[in-house]
Parts: structure tokens; C-alpha cells; sequence
């Protein structure tokens, strides 16, 4: 049983490591524009694809580990860059008008990407080739893999650089001003266009690092994964209080922990009435129950509902 | 502007079956537009889940007049148990999400439209999963037997006229300039003495009940059901019909409707590409002209006075 609820459990760290680093994206540009970047999303998608397609250039991903981590880096400047054009054309020029406009272009963009990794990468999915180490530890009585080993040392490296960028650089003193208040900052000099852009490099590079992680997690990419992965990090985003990092983090480990506890213990506790099947159906519930009873998530500073101004502790 | 629906029912009496159909399509997605349109373009809110009022209203009419269950109730009555089965969706899922400002909707509304597919599919016992339900009753109005696509064509001709007068009345009332308000500054609203979750609430559930509505004549129409009807991206099509036609104004969703379903018939060659281009559309319609092709202005009021005044 013990050993039962611990192979769960490193299961969970997994899982929610994965959403955590996609949340991180969300948070950071809702709490900055805010704005529900739809298209984030498919950074998660195209990077798996992009990274497949960077490893083929350099010999294929089985050869030298070194082909997965250079991989790994020119996929995360790929896709940041695509996350940077992507704010200047589509959002960029709707700053400032309606709260509608600039969701509706994000939508817009995220069928956009789908539809072009469909086209490159076709319909059926893929078998994955892992870009993580091979292998399984023993620790006591349950089996983890390397997979997830490095799932975790992964995220905790991009987590601290990112914490190191957000809280110890003239920088990330720029990013934590703008979300702040724009206006206030442009007062003080500090043009908001660099953060912004800043921001849409670092969110989308995390999210395709959580793409090539997740495929490799368990060896399939569809050109559609990003829409069930993207929403499911988005709760995590709410559940940790939008607009702050370490509830990003946070709500993504626990999303990942209710999700996989639930999944396993559902069936027999409902004598199978419940089933595996209704697993996407938990973090829906979470996301639901949060906004009834602690809109301002776990680390958001608890405001009246009504202002939604949340702390934004980056 | 009543020589509209005449005009209408005149040329698609003529009319081979084939493009009476894609007409019949034309005017169902109208509907479903009009009734979007109060969440998207009077309240100012991204509801990306409608096709699960949709589907709701549909499943209602298969599974209340078909084989299934050998219940085969009147048309009218499942009409009236559809909007209201949706119209509870709408005020059960609007509750929690609308006290807040409304951004959230977005994201709800897109998981509500998944668990509603993935319960379809999965609840066997009930809606037979991703089979669907076939043989689905005839419609019967008073007697009168809906079941060519002319007939329809006058059923639908007939609904769209009674939502567009529906909403065009919404939009004029004390509701209607309660949600512009909402919409256009939240916190005065809320200064000017209005109850904002009250009026979100109720513009939420109207226009769930349409798509139920909506939903209980597709299933008619079709006479078959099934999950497949309803994924995403039915319910972009129609944010896309609002958006595209005109955000906040009926005539342009008639409009964003008849380019929504007509263009992809005559792309048909190029399936592959007719997301890529529905995506690539929105884009560049937010960018140029971020209230659609028809303002909000020169909506029915303003046609109304126009008429007027000669």
C-alpha cells in the first residue's frame, strides 16, 4: 500500500512538473496583459514537433545525449521567438482595446499553429523517440525511471533560472514593475514593450520544453495534444492564483497529485461508476470548485471578487 | 425588413435540395449566432463552450423521441424541455464562473464543452457513446409533419424571425443597455446601482436556451446524433459567425452565418486547409476590423429609423 501511494506520488511529481511549466507561461502573461493566451497551448505542441525535427537535423535523437540537450535549447529559442512574433503581430496592436479582441486573435492564432504542425507533422500521431535517459531505479519498492528523474531535474533547473531571472536582474525588476502597472512604469522609463516580449520568449520556450518532455514521457506527440494539456495548465495557473510564479508551480503539482490520486482511486471507490475515462473531467471539477470557493487561488492575495486585482508576486 | 424572411422562403421554394439544405444550414447557424451573440457581443463575454447547449438540446430531442427509450413525446413539448434543460446548464455553469469578471468564462465554458462530449461518449447506457442515436422521430407541428428540407426551411425561416426580433427587443431593453454597460466598464456599472452577476446570469442563460432550441431542431433535422457533432470546433464555427459577421449585431451574424457556411462548401477541394484558414481569418478580422464586418450601430434599430425617416 505504502508503496502503492509512493509510486503514485512520484507519478504526480511528474505529471504536475509538466503542467507547472506550462502554467508559468500562462500566469506570467495573464498577470502582465491579462490576457488568456490561447495560443499558448500549441508552444507546447510545436515544440515537441520542432524538437523532433532539430534532433533529425543533427543525427537523430538515439546518437549522442548531447543532440537531445542541443535539441532541447535551439527548440526553446524556436519557439520563443515564435512566441515574441506572435505577441507583435497578433497582440500587440490590440493593446488597449476591447478585453474580447485580443482572446479572439489568440484563439485565431492557436488554430493557426495547430493546423501548421498538422500539416508539417500530419494527422496520425507519432511515436515519440525519448530525448530522456533510459532506465529504471528501485526506491523502496517502487520503480522510477530515469524519464522521470529527469522530467524533474529538468523543471527544477528552467524554475530556478527562472526565479533567478524574475528576482535577482534589472530585468526581471522591469517584468515585476510592468505587471505591476504599466503606465506607472513607462512613467519611471521603462519602455513595457521589452518586458512584454520578454515574457512571451520565456512562457512559450518553457512551453515547448514541457512539449518535448511530455512526448517523451510517453512516446506518442498529435498535432491536438496542446488542447486538453493547455487547459489543464491553465487550472493549474488559477488553482496556484494567477499572476504569481510559485502558485503556478504550485497549482501544477497539486493539479498533477489531485489528477493522478483521483484517476487511481476513483474507480474502486465508486465501485467503477467513475471511471479511468473521466480522468480529463477532474481538473475541471478543481478549476469549477476554485472559483466558487477561492477565486484569488492559493497564493493570490485574497481581494474581493468582484476588483480581481491579484498580487502579482513574481 | 419583413420582406427579409419572405424573400428567403420565396427563392428557397425554388431551390434543388442540395443548396435548400446548405440554406436550411445557413439559417440554423443564424439562430445559434443571434443567441451567442448576447454572451459575445452585448455582454462582452468569450463563451467557448456553446456547442454544449447546443448538444444538450439535441441529445434531449434524441433520447425523448427515438427507439432508445421508446419515448416518443410531441415536438413542442422536448422544444420546451431542451431550452430549459439548457438554460439550467447555462445558469449551473454561470453561477461560479460569472460572480468573477468574466475573463474565466472563456476557459470554463471550453472545459463545460469537453466533459459534455466526453460524457456523451462515455455514458453508453444512455446515448449509445460515440455510435450516436439513429432513427430519430419525424417533427410534428399542430399536425404538420416537418420533414423535407422546404419544410424546414419554413420552420426555420420561422425561429430565426421570432430570435431576431428577440434579441433585437433585448438589445433595446433595460437589459440590453445594462449588459453595454457591463461590457464596456464593470465597475461603473456596478457604481450606476446595476446587479452585474445578475445581468451576466441572465444574458448567459438566454442565449443557452437558444442553443438548446437550436439543438432540438438540428436533431430533428438530421434525425441522427452523435458525439461527433459536437467538438470544438463546432463551437468556434460559431464564435466565428458572431465575430466574423459583426460582434453585437444581428444582421451581421445573418451575414458572418451565410460566409461560414458557404465558403467552406465552395473550398471543399482544400479540406485540409479549412481550419488553417478559419484560424488565419479570425486573426486578420480582430486586427482590421475588431467589431466585424457590420458595426454594432448599423444594427435593426438603426435600419428601423432609417425606414422611418423616408
Amino acid at each position: 500500500m505504502a508503496t502503492l501511494v509512493l509510486q503514485q506520488l512520484i507519478n504526480a511529481l511528474t505529471v504536475g512538473a509538466i503542467y507547472a511549466l506550462i502554467a508559468l507561461g500562462y500566469t506570467m502573461v495573464y498577470g502582465v496583459l491579462r490576457l488568456i493566451n490561447f495560443a499558448h497551448s500549441e508552444m507546447f505542441t510545436a515544440g515537441a514537433f520542432v524538437a523532433l525535427f532539430a534532433a533529425g537535423l543533427l543525427g537523430g535523437v538515439t546518437g549522442h545525449p548531447g543532440v537531445a540537450l542541443l535539441a532541447g535549447l535551439a527548440t526553446f529559442v524556436a519557439i520563443g521567438l515564435l512566441g515574441v512574433s506572435v505577441e507583435a503581430v497578433a497582440y500587440r496592436p490590440l493593446r488597449g482595446t476591447s478585453r474580447l479582441a485580443p482572446m479572439l486573435s489568440a484563439l485565431g492564432m492557436a488554430v493557426v499553429i495547430q493546423n501548421v504542425v498538422m500539416l508539417a507533422g500530419g494527422r496520425r500521431p507519432l511515436i515519440y523517440p525519448s530525448f530522456l535517459p533510459r532506465g529504471v531505479i528501485n526506491v523502496a519498492g517502487a520503480i522510477v525511471s530515469y524519464k522521470q528523474l529527469a522530467i524533474l531535474a529538468v523543471a527544477l533547473v528552467l524554475m530556478v533560472g527562472l526565479e533567478l531571472l524574475v528576482n535577482r536582474t534589472s530585468l526581471g525588476v522591469k517584468i515585476r514593475a510592468v505587471a505591476e502597472s504599466a503606465e506607472t512604469a513607462s512613467l519611471v522609463g521603462i519602455n513595457p514593450n521589452l518586458p512584454i516580449a520578454l515574457i512571451f520568449f520565456v512562457g512559450p520556450g518553457l512551453g515547448a520544453v514541457a512539449g518535448i518532455l511530455y512526448a517523451s514521457y510517453y512516446g506518442v506527440a498529435t498535432f491536438s495534444m496542446g488542447f486538453v494539456i493547455g487547459m489543464k495548465a491553465f487550472t493549474a495557473a488559477i488553482l496556484g492564483g494567477i499572476g504569481s510564479i510559485p502558485g503556478a508551480v504550485l497549482g501544477g503539482l497539486l493539479l498533477g497529485a489531485i489528477e493522478t490520486f483521483a484517476t487511481a482511486w476513483m474507480p474502486a471507490l465508486t465501485h467503477g461508476v467513475i471511471g479511468t475515462e473521466y480522468r480529463d473531467i477532474f481538473a475541471f471539477s478543481v478549476l469549477v470548485l476554485i472559483l466558487l470557493f477561492r477565486p484569488s487561488g492559493l497564493l493570490g492575495e485574497h481581494v474581493s471578487e468582484e476588483t480581481m486585482v491579484y498580487k502579482r508576486d513574481f | 425588413m419583413a420582406l427579409m424572411p419572405i424573400a428567403v422562403v420565396v427563392v428557397g421554394v425554388f431551390l434543388p435540395a442540395y443548396p435548400l439544405r446548405i440554406l436550411d444550414l445557413v439559417l440554423l447557424y443564424a439562430i445559434l449566432g443571434m443567441g451567442l451573440n448576447i454572451v459575445v457581443g452585448y455582454a462582452g463575454l468569450l463563451d467557448l463552450g456553446y456547442v454544449a447547449f447546443y448538444a444538450i438540446g439535441a441529445y434531449t430531442y434524441a433520447l425523448l423521441a427515438s427507439p432508445q427509450f421508446d419515448l416518443h413525446l410531441p415536438f413542442l413539448l422536448i422544444l420546451a424541455i431542451g431550452a430549459g434543460l439548457a438554460a439550467l446548464a447555462g445558469v449551473l455553469l454561470g453561477i461560479p464562473v460569472l460572480r468573477l469578471r468574466g475573463d474565466y468564462l472563456a476557459i470554463v465554458t471550453l472545459g463545460f464543452g469537453e466533459i459534455i462530449r466526453v460524457l456523451m461518449n462515455n455514458l453508453d447506457w444512455m446515448t449509445n457513446g460515440p455510435q450516436g442515436i439513429a432513427r430519430i422521430d419525424e417533427a410534428s407541428l399542430f399536425g404538420w409533419r416537418v420533414s423535407t428540407p422546404v419544410d424546414f426551411l419554413y420552420l426555420l425561416v420561422g425561429l430565426a424571425v421570432l430570435t431576431f426580433l428577440f434579441v433585437w427587443r433585448l438589445q433595446e431593453s433595460a437589459l440590453g443597455t445594462a449588459l453595454a454597460a457591463v461590457r464596456e466598464d464593470q465597475d461603473a456599472a456596478r457604481g450606476c446601482g446595476i446587479d452585474t452577476t445578475g445581468v451576466k446570469l441572465i444574458a448567459f442563460a438566454t442565449s443557452a436556451t437558444i442553443g438548446g432550441v437550436g439543438g432540438v431542431v438540428f436533431a430533428s433535422m438530421q434525425r441522427f446524433v452523435s458525439p461527433e457533432s459536437f467538438t470544438f470546433w463546432e463551437s468556434l464555427s460559431i464564435v466565428l459567425v458572431v465575430v466574423v459577421g459583426g460582434l453585437g449585431n444581428p444582421f451581421g451574424v445573418m451575414l458572418g452565418a451565410g460566409l461560414l457556411v458557404l465558403v467552406p462548401e465552395l473550398l471543399r477541394a482544400y479540406a485540409d486547409y479549412r481550419q488553417l484558414l478559419f484560424g488565419v481569418a479570425l486573426v486578420l478580422v480582430i486586427l482590421a476590423r475588431p467589431m466585424g464586418l457590420i458595426r454594432r450601430e448599423y444594427g435593426p434599430s438603426w435600419f428601423a429609423r432609417k425606414l422611418m425617416a423616408r
